[in-house]
């Protein structure tokens, strides 16, 4: 066995050391084992520039930081998360919440089964009825909902400090808002439950983004006007990269409030109304 | 006077040659979660300086601002123009803010827009083939290319249609094959299947990843379009950049018309990881395969490559980094 893996092993190199180098990368053309000269244009980006190469190849330093922050990502994706520590939170800033559960009860079913977290379990969904029907109940011109989705991180570290100052904006407006849900392991499409279930004007669902390398707890907001199961993502709109480093959550909600209270105003959601909120980061 | 790019008249005719099986072209995707116009730049001079970005030069965008969609237009076209440099550009806004640009007279060489196989799907995006074919004959109008009347880039993936609740009880496959026929109508210069981003939920591991873009790699091919593939994947996928080496092997064997050149291949807008400006000297090198003759001629012209695959060391004086320091 021993012997025949060696003459394999032997023969291959034959084989490889007949064929002639191609483009003989490692001679003419080959740079020192460094960053590029270019490096000062990091400070622009958090983007992997000016990696330096061995011939056309990455070196083995961006190899390995690359694969360290592989591993870091799948670590938040596969993190758990805890509403009871969220809705503390939420209620030491003067927020009451709510917390309900999807037909989700692991990780590994959510990846697998997306339709399971766009519906509320049985005894949510007779929760939220029952709140519905009670005999003083006004429904509410927004309902925020807030999950994990697939980093419980952002839904911890940013869902309160986004919410905050949102809430604070919109009750500026004079808008009514219902208890902020709090659910676990939910997919953006169960807003449209909730916020029929309470027969909210807007319905809004901040949640964990995937994390990319280097960003495990991005917020994703989405919101609908008139939320109903039928509606689709052309009726939603976006806010993404909700963390201290991406859009900050002060802005982030500054940003929403604009869009909902535009939306309200115009009548229009989704692809029909656009982000046009002056940006004074961007030059015009 | 209609204006006439040099890019897109050294490069034209598009359509065929993209169809050629000499060479993978490379996107150059240069994301920025916040569309910031320098760490734009800066992404977009790292792809430059590394031979990639023939196929297009592509952002997406953070926001869907009509503002923001036009500052990055011009961008691109300042510095497409600026260093003479064989290709053309893409916001990939939604269609209706390609519009909209178009009516403010900003720079759109090709309107974007992600399509799918089935008329719900594709209402789920916002869009029906009435909207996209207007937005061709906007884009036309603007007569940016001087030979050839390929001015759409779309892009696909299978389980948009599941994903939307309106595959109708077809397999993704069926869908995404659908999808082409609906690209094919509109004469795109890129149609590119992102075959891994949709996720564990459609696709779960490196192996479905590979099968299904070699799938949607085979069925773009038979239906005649230039299609690219976004060889990538999530990370709440089973999948690891070793499975891209392999997808991106195969399809560089398998004659793929363009791949993605990301730096590092890590997307910091998008959050996914894809192929690096690195893995396309790989590709090259281990293939035998060359830019776009065009490209080539630049890379050649502007000392970064030599023969089409050999990096040339850059130092920092050159000229693409010449206005960089500010």
């Amino acid at each position: 066995m021993h012997t025949k893996r060696r003459a394999y092993a032997i023969k291959t190199r034959v084989t490889m050391s007949a064929v002639p180098a191609p483009a003989s990368a490692l001679s003419a053309d080959s740079a020192p084992a460094a960053p590029d000269p270019w490096t000062h244009l990091r400070r622009f980006t958090a983007a992997r520039i000016a990696l330096g190469r061995t011939g056309g190849s990455q070196r083995t330093e961006t190899v390995l930081d690359f694969r360290l922050a592989h591993a870091r990502a799948r670590d938040a994706v596969h993190a758990v998360f805890n509403p009871g520590a969220l809705a503390g939170q939420l209620a030491a800033a003067g927020l009451p919440s709510l917390t309900l559960a999807t037909g989700v009860l692991d990780r590994t079913t959510y990846l697998l089964r997306p339709d399971l977290g766009r519906r509320l379990d049985p005894d949510s969904r007779e929760k939220l009825a029952s709140l519905a029907a009670l005999a003083d109940y006004i429904p509410p011109d927004l309902v925020i909902i807030i999950s994990d989705g697939l980093a419980a991180q952002a839904a911890e570290l940013h869902a309160t400090s986004t919410v905050l100052p949102l809430v604070g904006a919109l009750r500026a407006a004079a808008w009514r808002l219902a208890p902020i849900i709090v659910v676990p392991l939910a997919r953006v499409k169960l807003q449209d439950e909730i916020g029929a279930a309470l027969g909210a004007r807007f319905s809004l669902m901040l949640l964990g983004e995937r994390p990319g390398l280097g960003t495990p707890d991005s917020l994703g907001a989405y919101f609908t006007a008139a939320p109903r199961p039928d509606r689709t993502d052309a009726d939603r709109n976006c806010v993404s990269n909700i963390r201290p480093e991406g859009l900050p959550p002060a802005q982030a909600a500054a940003k929403l409030a604009w869009l909902l209270l535009e939306s309200a105003r115009t009548g229009r959601s989704g692809v029909a109304l656009k982000d046009d909120q002056p940006n004074p980061a961007l030059p015009a | 006077m209609p204006r006439h790019p040099p890019h897109r008249q050294q490069s034209s005719p598009l359509g065929p040659r993209l169809r050629s099986r000499s060479y993978p072209r490379y996107r150059l995707q240069p994301n920025h979660p916040t569309d910031d116009p320098h760490g734009i730049a800066a992404s977009t001079l790292d792809g430059l300086l590394y031979g990639c970005g023939d196929a297009v030069i592509g952002i997406n965008p953070a926001t869907d601002s009509v503002a923001a969609v036009e500052t990055l237009l011009r961008l691109l076209d300042e510095l497409i123009h600026r260093y003479e440099i064989p290709t053309q550009s893409c916001i990939l806004a939604h269609v209706t803010t390609a519009l909209q640009c178009m009516a403010r007279g900003a720079p759109v060489d090709l309107v974007f827009q992600s399509v799918a196989g089935t008329e719900t799907a594709n209402k789920s995006f916002g869009i029906s083939l009435a909207l996209l074919g207007e937005a061709r004959v906007a884009a036309l109008a603007l007569k940016r290319g001087t030979v050839g009347d390929n001015c759409m880039y779309f892009e696909t993936g299978q389980g948009s249609c599941l994903s939307a609740g309106a595959h109708h009880g077809l397999d993704q496959q069926t869908c995404e094959a659908r999808a082409y026929a609906v690209a094919r109508a509109f004469k795109p210069l890129l149609v590119n299947t992102v075959v891994g981003f949709i996720g564990p939920e459609y696709l779960y591991d490196g192996k479905q990843i590979i099968r299904a873009g070699l799938e949607d790699h085979f069925c773009g091919k038979l239906l005649g379009l230039p299609m690219g593939v976004d060889v990538c994947y999530t990370n709440h996928a089973e999948a690891d950049q070793d499975d891209m080496d392999t997808l991106l092997t195969l399809l560089g064997v398998a004659g793929c018309n363009f791949i993605m050149g990301i730096p590092g291949a890590d997307d910091i807008m998008l959050g996914y990881q894809s192929t690096s400006f690195h893995d396309s000297h790989y590709l090259r090198q281990v293939l035998g395969l060359k830019p776009a003759p065009e490209f080539e001629a630049w890379l050649e012209k502007m000392r970064i490559a030599t023969d089409g695959r050999r990096l040339m060391p850059v130092d920092a004086r050159h000229a693409l980094l010449a206005n960089s320091t500010g």
